[in-house]
């Protein structure tokens, strides 16, 4: 796979550092000149590109017309999307990913072409949100883009829900408890599985649910 | 051009400040977006338009300045990608009947005019103006 990240700083450094496998190939592209010096230093097997990423000579540059993934990560929404836009209706780059700075834009992002749209804002406060409300849960997990949570969280003694069966317990209807883990043993509930204190629970559900749904199975507002 | 329009312009440096002049001098009604104040300072004593301090990239700022009830929206800053994010938000999220967007980089241009955003591009069009000038005075030296 042929990927090129545009972005710098650290978040570029590490991530070329991680993608830089034998199946993979990372093109890197920055601004700043020095950076790419101590970059191609530092990263051996990584092509190291100077200059604006959303630039289409810059691009060409970075073989961008063979490449199966574009990143696109500066702390600048406008050149985020210009820089994936140029990668798909010029290069045709069969997937581009954005970081999203406003999270305002995400939706707007993919609207305009962009595959994946990401804000690191909406991610670090979704989760300083669950873990403050809710020290039982040790695990959030957006998949598929997002547009799903996966959650673990344990039931407490007090939990409104121990003792009662799937089937008495009023989930919304797009939500799923898919797995329960008791005394170290998976279980895989169906209606009338009986929940009790200190199950391990795991959840499906679409992210404006989550805090209700864990609300409802561990009785804490 | 129908008389009286509502028209946004993102960017008072010399072009912005210049059609906000002229466009509301001709009887239109101009909001002009900024991030700096002093941007302003260009407007002449014949701007009877609202001048807002702001970053046109927020969505809130285009939401204040009504964007949606626009007739034109002209995006004039100096950066090329900040003009066609805006003048695609303004076209897709808020429906603006006539979008257009300076460009400078001819090779960007070509690419955003393909996907059906209306573009002005100095660079092509100064190159134009001298090819065209060139061509004038090589007339005249061989008649």
């Amino acid at each position: 796979m042929r990927v090129i990240v545009i972005g710098s700083g650290k978040m570029l450094y590490f991530l070329a550092k991680q993608f830089a496998t034998a199946e993979q190939h990372v093109t890197v592209i920055s601004e700043k000149q020095t950076e790419c010096t101590q970059l191609s230093r530092q990263l051996d097997s990584t092509l190291v590109i100077c200059g604006d990423g959303s630039d289409p000579k810059v691009l060409n540059d970075a073989e961008a017309f063979r490449a199966d993934v574009l990143l696109s990560l500066t702390p600048y929404d406008h050149n985020n999307l210009v820089a994936c836009q140029i990668a798909d209706k010029m290069f045709g780059v069969p997937k581009t990913i954005a970081l999203v700075n406003d999270p305002d834009n995400t939706e707007l992002f993919r609207k305009l072409g962009v595959t994946v749209a990401f804000s690191a804002t909406k991610i670090i406060a979704g989760l300083i949100e669950q873990q403050t409300g809710f020290q039982e849960i040790t695990n959030l997990v957006p998949v598929a883009n997002g547009l799903v949570t996966i959650t673990e969280t344990k039931l407490p003694e007090e939990s409104p829900v121990v003792g009662k069966s799937l089937l008495d317990i009023p989930l919304p209807s797009n939500a799923l408890i898919a797995c329960l883990i008791r005394d170290d043993r998976v279980i895989i509930p169906r209606g009338q599985t009986t929940l009790q204190a200190q199950d391990k629970v795991l959840v499906l559900t679409q992210p404006e649910n989550a805090s209700k749904v864990l609300s409802l199975l561990t009785g804490h507002e | 051009m129908a008389k009286f329009q509502y028209i946004v312009i993102v960017g008072c440096g010399r072009l912005g400040s210049a059609l906000a002049n002229q466009l509301s001098k001709l009887g239109n009604s101009v909001v002009v977006i900024d991030r700096h104040q002093s941007s302003f300072e260009k407007l002449s004593s014949e701007f009877s338009g609202f001048q807002m301090e702001g970053d046109a990239m927020e969505l809130s700022t285009l939401h204040q300045a009504q964007v949606k009830k626009a007739d034109c929206f002209l995006a004039a800053t100096d950066n090329d990608n900040v003009n066609l994010t805006v003048a695609q938000i303004a076209k897709t999220l808020f429906n603006v009947p006539t979008v257009m967007a300076r460009i400078f980089d001819p090779a960007r241009d070509d690419v955003y005019r393909q996907f059906g955003i209306e573009t002005i591009c100095p660079t092509a069009l100064s190159s134009q103006a001298f090819l065209q000038a060139l061509e004038g005075q090589n007339r005249e030296n061989n008649s």
